[in-house]
């Protein structure tokens, strides 16, 4: 057969085989056994033409309600925000995108220096001493900073806050049991850590204390003070931060994080149905040597050029094999490039901008949905969600709400019971005053 | 500064200048000291860049010209498998319906998306022989990784809490050994013959009550099919132990050879090598995993099931190992590998593992005679040249590589396996033209020849490049990791 992808001819194969000295392409598969030979092909779908493929695939996809054709008001950990259309152009070009990892540097300082300007604009934002080249996601990178601390103190327990996204807290109670550590969840009240069981719960034997800022119904925690009870007992302090919100809040590495991860999918990535999204990892200087993954230093040639190596490597599970902290190789560098990109695009003033945006925006959701007769719960400071009250079930109101082509917000009574008819709403900068209007509206219709 | 050195974006910021369009604030604008109380505010402006949009595109487009992908010439990376990265893979994972989906949207709203996904699991389940194919793990590390906390959960089920150890062959990906550990398990490492495949009777002394798996790669990375499969199933199997397969060689034996017919419990695959994920410079890749039977309880959560033409997540499963991913893995990535699986058909995937090997045997004899060949019989689709021959002549297999950057080409694998001296590790894959071939073995054999007759224009290898060679022990004693504003 002759396909577009193989290019080889029946004169080539000939001329080949001749070469190897066999008469058939069979003999080279003689060395598989009888009993496991494979006969015959796949019973798998015939391949299709690029025209009926893509027909085909197209129509599938428009199957599916995306965030260009409803209002979307879900966030939960992923959001619709704006997406700088340089951002895809420039990971489009395929230098980057069909590269491996950089491993032979002279032929990969493009890639390189891209990570290199990663690492720095993630410490930035983060207030941290340093960053890596990047994790799968937020909610695995917050396993690993677990794990790493559990490592680091050799302890053998983590409290995380019941306030941190249940999927990556999930995450963390697979990661740990992995490595045998235990894992105590510290409740929330009125939407934050509960500080007096923290101070209960958090002992000597605590590796770490994780929390998430803003946390999971959108509210910025005083986590300086949970950083002050971590330590006071010689644990770390490990704070998962949408790095968007960084724009305008303090850095946690200025609160005493220890180590700070999250998602960079807020910056110019797709929500693509939950992945590839963008994990960063970032740490002070004294946890250099622990950290997961791949980190990216600068360096010289041997003419004075200033040059980006990968490097630490002993840290690393290709060479530490068996004594390796971490398994992680492939990370998403691409999508680091695109969040790099992003950050760029905003840049200095427009990083402050939109989260400023959805900070006034949230605010503008909450006093129409206050008006309107609704609780909105919580007293404390809101970066771009808020739980409000449906007083019916959220499923029901999302029903409604899709058919006026919006898109409701999470049901938080799937992880949290107590939260029954409540919808954790999320008001990116992409949201338009009419669209929170209508929300807001159709609601109320429905309250009425 | 070095003259010829390439700007830092941070270099190009100009104070004011900006290179975003954010919407139109349509609500009133409001103080921030009114909104959150002093302290959260961050003191110290985040110092990103202030450039342009044009400066955005000349910066990356510069970087790019910096970079060498598969589009950019030969990449014969051993074990990594760089074929083409078809282009219509990136278009449909752009499709809005694709692209611009949330995960915890209603699944009624989503079923385009999750049709996709059963439908890939069945193609999966078919090519791996397997019985259930889980979508969920990030990369191949992360689905070895799921795997064996799937066995692990499996054993103690079973109340057999003291299968400790992971058996693991000397020529495996060290990926194998860390998955091991990262997983709760001790690591043994089993032993290769003279021939380059795992010794039996090494396995056989090793193989035990506390035995939880053998982790294998088949082909191995030798690029050679262990022939006594089945026997080291039955040795594993006959005490209690799993087999776990290694997918990153995949590529080699599509349509000649299943996992699952080789007598493997679970396997992960690499979808960014075998079946076309761009690897991205790094990634994401996306690693699924596929089980037999009694594995399927452990499954991570959820697991997509469909009832009369229903996608739906499952989450009621009481013996999972839990949730290794938020959401169900690299859905854009593994889109592109059903993108690709769908142009290939059967019959495409057939002729991909043929001529992936077909190439690799033709390069490994027209290289042989110039290079030592520590393993002289038919490759699957890499083979392991070893350069000990030119060592001799105070050249080392590092300098070569590095010469052959001069050519234009991504250099092979380079001293891995562990087990070969000097090693240099070949894939081409079936997607390179013979004239791509017959170039690199030709530079690959005036390299050898350069050796012999004016060793220094190798030793001194790169000549061509943007940069010499840097100084790795400098970047690791005195890390720069991040740029400061000097």
């Amino acid at each position: 057969m002759q396909h577009r992808y193989i290019p080889m001819t029946e004169t080539d194969r000939d001329e080949m085989m001749k070469t190897i000295g066999v008469a058939s392409i069979d003999e080279l598969f003689a060395d598989i056994p009888e009993k496991v030979r494979f006969k015959g092909e796949y019973n798998i779908k015939k391949a299709k033409s690029e025209t009926s493929l893509t027909k085909e695939l197209s129509k599938l996809a428009s199957k599916n309600a995306d965030a260009r054709t409803y209002a979307s008001f879900l966030g939960a950990g992923v959001y619709d925000h704006y997406k700088p259309i340089i951002v895809d152009h420039v990971i489009s070009r395929s230098e980057f995108y069909t590269a491996y990892t950089p491993y032979q540097p002279e032929i990969s300082q493009g890639e390189l220096q891209a990570i290199f300007e990663f690492q720095t604009m993630i410490c930035e934002l983060t207030g941290m001493d340093l960053a890596n080249s990047s994790m799968y996601d937020g909610g695995t990178a917050l396993a690993e900073a677990g794990t790493l601390a559990a490592g680091h103190t050799r302890r053998k327990k983590l409290i995380v806050s019941e306030t941190v996204n249940p999927e990556s807290r999930d995450v963390v109670l697979s990661y740990a049991s992995g490595q045998y550590i235990e894992v105590v969840t510290v409740p929330q009240k009125d939407g934050v850590t509960d500080m007096a069981m923290l101070e209960e719960l958090m002992d000597e034997d605590t590796a770490a204390v994780l929390v998430q800022y803003p946390n999971f119904f959108g509210q910025i925690e005083d986590i300086r003070k949970i950083g002050e009870i971590a330590h006071a007992k010689g644990g770390l302090f490990v704070v998962s931060s949408n790095p968007l919100a960084l724009g305008i809040l303090t850095p946690p590495g200025k609160l005493g994080a220890d180590i700070t991860v999250g998602d960079a999918q807020p910056f110019g990535i797709p929500e693509a149905f939950g992945g590839p999204h963008c994990g960063y990892f970032a740490v002070t200087k004294k946890l250099m040597r622990k950290v997961p993954g791949r980190l990216v230093g600068e360096t010289t040639d041997d003419e004075g050029r200033r040059g980006y190596v990968l490097t630490l490597q002993a840290r690393e599970q290709h060479i530490r094999r068996d004594k390796a902290t971490s398994n992680i190789c492939s990370n998403q560098a691409l999508n680091a490039l695109a969040a790099s990109v992003a950050m760029t695009a905003l840049g200095k003033i427009g990083a402050q901008e939109i989260a400023y945006q959805n900070i006034v925006k949230t605010r503008y959701a909450k006093d129409a949905f206050e008006k309107a007769g609704f609780e909105v719960k919580f007293n404390g400071s809101h970066f771009n969600e808020i739980v409000v009250d449906c007083k019916r079930s959220v499923k029901e109101v999302n029903t409604k709400l899709f058919t006026k082509g919006i898109i409701g917000g999470y049901d938080l009574g799937l992880t949290y019971p107590e939260f029954t008819n409540h919808a954790l709403i999320a008001v990116t900068e992409q949201r338009t005053k009419e669209e929170i209007d209508a929300l807001v509206q159709e609601m109320e219709a429905l309250h009425a | 500064m070095h003259k010829d050195n390439q700007a830092l974006i941070f270099e190009l910021t100009r104070e004011g200048r900006i290179g975003y369009s954010l919407p139109e604030l349509d609500v009133p604008e409001l103080d921030l000291s009114s909104l959150l109380p002093k302290g959260i505010v961050r003191e110290e402006v985040a110092e990103l860049p202030e450039v342009s949009e044009l400066d955005i595109m000349r910066h990356y487009t510069a970087l790019s010209n910096r970079n060498h992908g598969i589009d950019s010439g030969f990449y014969p990376l051993g074990s990594c498998t760089m074929k083409y990265n078809p282009k219509i893979n990136e278009s449909v994972a752009r499709y809005p319906g694709f692209a611009n989906i949330h995960p915890l949207q209603d699944e009624s709203t989503v079923q385009g998306a999750l049709e996709v996904m059963y439908d890939l699991q069945e193609h999966l389940v078919e090519i791996t022989g397997m019985d259930e194919v889980t979508l969920q793990p990030a990369a191949g590390a992360h689905g070895e990784w799921t795997a064996l906390m799937m066995i692990r959960a499996f054993h103690e089920a079973n109340g057999d809490f003291n299968r400790t150890k992971v058996l693991v062959p000397d020529s495996a990906h060290g990926t194998n050994p860390a998955s091991a550990t990262v997983a709760g398990f001790d690591t043994v490492t089993v032993k290769s013959g003279e021939d380059g495949l795992v010794d039996l009777e090494d396995l056989k002394k090793h193989v035990g009550e506390d035995t939880a798996a053998l982790m294998l790669t088949n082909p191995n990375t030798l690029g050679l099919f262990e022939e006594e499969i089945l026997e080291m199933a039955a040795i594993v199997h006959g005490a209690g132990g799993k087999l776990y397969y290694d997918g990153a060689n995949l590529n080699a034996v599509m349509s000649k050879a299943r996992p699952g017919d080789m007598g493997f419990d679970a396997v992960h695959l690499n979808l960014h090598k075998t079946f076309t994920g761009p690897h991205g410079g790094g990634g994401p890749g996306s690693g699924p995993v596929g089980v037999k039977k009694d594995l399927i309880p452990f499954l991570p959560k959820p697991v997509l099931v469909k009832k009369e033409d229903v996608y739906t997540f499952e989450y009621d499963l009481p013996q999972s190992i839990g949730r290794v991913k938020p959401f169900y893995g690299n859905f854009g990535i593994y889109l592109r590998a059903y993108t690709y699986i769908r142009s290939m058909g059967p019959d495409g995937l057939k002729a991909v593992t043929e001529y992936a090997v077909l190439n690799a045997n033709y390069m490994m004899r027209r290289l042989e005679p110039y290079f030592d060949l520590p393993y002289n019989r038919h490759c699957k689709h890499e083979f392991v040249l070893s350069g000990r021959r030119q060592k001799k002549l105070g050249v080392r297999t590092l300098d070569m590589a590095k010469r052959l950057l001069d050519f234009g080409y991504h250099p092979p694998t380079i001293y891995f396996p562990l087990n070969v001296e000097e090693g240099m590790m070949i894939e081409p894959t079936e997607t390179e033209s013979k004239e791509t071939l017959d170039a690199f073995c030709d530079a690959l054999i005036q390299i050898a020849q350069e050796v012999e007759e004016n060793p220094e224009i190798v030793q001194n290898a790169p000549h061509t490049t943007v940069i010499n060679r840097l100084d790795e022990t400098k970047a690791a004693r005195q890390p720069v990791l991040r740029y400061i504003k000097g």
